[in-house]
């Protein structure tokens, strides 16, 4: 699926962007590089059981710029994401060594709170999964279990919410309709309302795009793109091309191991790994 | 010479073994409707010769008072036989509905905890302990009611009769809880980990979880089970006949003796003439049990879809 029609001119400036091993073309966009570091992981082992599942990782994630983790199914990806919000302690026998800093702060330290933790880093899943609720509650979930009751207050919340998930338009005459009536491209829309409902910094995303239509992926797309001014964003995909369009870091996990972590424009046009250039460039994987 | 793809896979045994299957699901369908139409050609008999108001009541004339009075009674064994249904589905209605509640609490609080709460290894030895409470003969339970519990409820509550509608109802209780569990606990468990880990990613803690996100999908399995419990309750006979006192009196006392729809039936049909009015009043009480009860199964199995509908969307 990801073999590179031809070889030559990767690398180059088109008049569009620059071409990648994956094909497409990468968008040029101001420069995050020098952002500040929103997540710093080090050693970062983690168990499922006696088996291991993510060996040695350490990576810095820059804060407001989109990573892509990319990578054969069961290298770890989702492990990976798991482990940022702690939603990893929901799974028996799961444990983690090493450590995870967010804005300085050893998130597995003792004195940590989960719940608050898991507001200011906000999960979207692979599956949309919207509460069997109205579309209002399921926005108004997040703030209620956190003790927001006034009706006004809510629904100033669940409005800016939509706006910024760019759904606000399909779904304002009939909030208190069921979120499961939703195509399925509107309700991972609505998921990530109800992330954005918490006031979370960075957001995390399981491959959000891989159960939809390529239309509704493009909406998703855009709306990374826009939300990326304003958050951390951790992305696992399994489209190159995805990762390409709408990430400024990439990160190629294999077997559990992080093999290389850059800048998106350098991993894709001219990797340090062989391997790296192998799985994007759709010789394996 | 035909394709192997194309040669008929089925022979005889299986054909035999579906039509077996066919028959057995038949039949029981047959029995099911056999019941209902004898049932009811015989309740109906009793409007043959009785007055159809006599159901609620009659006016009898009464000695003492020295003028007629209407009186609301089930009194088959008289002059006057008296078969209002008005005491008899007050008393059912005494038991089940508190029994119900009962249940209820304590089984919803055990299927979650069962459900979201408990270890596997905690599990593991509590669900098999609930088969074998739901295979106690309600004769045992209506023994230990009526022998031991009857007496520390009245030493508790002071009540005038020792064995009455509330000792029925702890009783019933104890014998629908089982199966309530059991289909509340199983409609907590068909809801997804992805709305569980959904409300957890957004910093919901276990209990919100469970309140705000499992029992709320689960609500329909959840009505159900108490939709069921209370047909259940309604139909239960063993403990009510030796719990409950059985004195068939029209009140709203969850301490008074009452005397439920089954337990009359078990009580007076083994001795009653065959083909009399007060036969056919019987049939009667036990169609109108029937329609009760049947219309409460129909409307948890209707909820029990919605739910699994509601679920898969
Ligand atoms: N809940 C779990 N329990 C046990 N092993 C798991 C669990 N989730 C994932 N794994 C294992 O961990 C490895 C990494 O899985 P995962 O992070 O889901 O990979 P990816 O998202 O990259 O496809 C796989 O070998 C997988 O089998
Ligand atoms: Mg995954």
């Amino acid at each position: 699926m990801l073999i590179a029609e031809e070889n030559q001119g990767i690398g180059e400036k088109t008049n569009m962007g620059t071409r990648t091993l994956a094909g497409g073309v990468l968008s040029d966009r101001e420069d995050v590089t020098r952002n500040p570091i929103k997540i710093f992981t080090r050693e970062l082992d983690m168990y499922y059981g006696a088996v291991r599942a993510l060996q040695g990782i350490t990576a810095e994630i820059k804060e407001r710029a989109v990573t892509a983790l990319i990578g054969p199914s069961g290298c770890g990806k989702s492990t990976f994401l798991r482990t940022l919000n702690r939603m990893n302690d929901t799974i028996p026998g799961a444990r983690i060594e090493g450590t995870v800093m967010i804005d300085g702060v050893n998130i597995y330290g003792a004195d940590v709170n989960v719940a608050a933790l898991r507001r200011m880093v906000g999960m979207v899943f692979q599956k949309q999964n919207p509460f069997p609720k109205s579309i209002f509650d399921n926005v108004a979930y997040g703030p209620r279990l956190h003790g927001i009751t006034d009706k006004a207050v809510l629904e100033h919340m669940v409005e800016e919410s939509l706006k910024k998930s760019a759904i606000w338009d399909e779904v304002k005459d009939r909030l208190d309709t069921s979120a499961m009536q939703l195509s399925g491209g509107q309700q991972q829309r609505l998921c990530i309302a109800r992330v954005l409902a918490v006031g979370p910094e960075i957001i995390l995303m399981d491959e959000p795009a891989s159960a939809l239509d390529p239309l509704s992926t493009a909406k998703i797309e855009e709306l990374i793109h826009q939300l990326r001014k304003n958050y951390t964003i951790v992305i696992v995909t399994h489209n190159m091309q995805q990762a390409a369009r709408v990430s400024d870091f990439t990160a190629y996990f294999y077997m559990g191991s992080l093999v290389e972590f850059g800048e998106t424009k350098t991993i894709f046009t001219n990797p340090t790994k062989k391997e790296t250039e192998d799985y994007i460039t759709g010789r394996f994987g | 010479m035909r394709h192997r793809l194309t040669k008929k896979s089925g022979n005889f045994s299986e054909w035999l073994i579906q039509k077996l299957l066919l028959l057995a699901g038949i039949s029981s369908m047959l029995i099911m409707a056999l019941i209902f139409v004898f049932l009811f050609k015989e309740a109906v008999r009793f409007f043959f010769t009785a007055n159809p108001f006599d159901l609620i009541g009659k006016w009898v004339y009464d000695d003492w008072e020295g003028h007629y009075v209407f009186k609301m009674m089930w009194q088959s064994i008289s002059e006057v036989p008296k078969y209002s249904l008005i005491p008899l589905i007050c008393g059912s209605l005494l038991v089940a509905f508190p029994a119900t509640v009962i249940a209820g609490v304590l089984g919803l609080g055990c299927a979650i905890y069962l459900s979201e709460l408990a270890p596997s290894k905690v599990r593991e030895i509590l669900k098999p302990t609930l088969e074998l409470l739901a295979g106690i003969p309600s004769v045992v339970i209506g023994f230990v009611m009526l022998a031991f519990i009857a007496t520390f409820i009245q030493n508790t509550f002071h009540t005038k009769f020792r064995l009455n509608a509330f000792v029925g109802a702890c009783g019933v209780a104890l014998a629908v809880l089982p199966i309530m569990i059991t289909i509340a606990e199983d409609a907590m468990r068909a809801v997804p980990k992805d709305l569980r880990d959904a409300s957890y990613a957004l910093g919901a803690t276990k209990w919100q979880t469970v309140w705000g996100t499992v029992v709320p999908a689960a609500v329909s399995g959840i009505s159900a089970a108490i939709i069921l419990g209370f047909g259940r309750a309604l139909g239960e006979t063993m403990i009510v006949l030796m719990a409950t006192g059985n004195a068939a009196l029209v009140t709203g006392n969850i301490f008074s003796s009452v005397r439920t729809m089954t337990a009359n039936i078990a009580a007076e049909l083994g001795s009653v003439a065959q083909g009399s009015e007060h036969y056919y009043a019987l049939f009667l009480v036990g169609a109108v049990l029937f329609t009760f009860t049947f219309v409460l199964n129909l409307v948890s199995e209707i909820v029990l879809n919605k739910m699994r509908q509601k679920l898969r969307m």
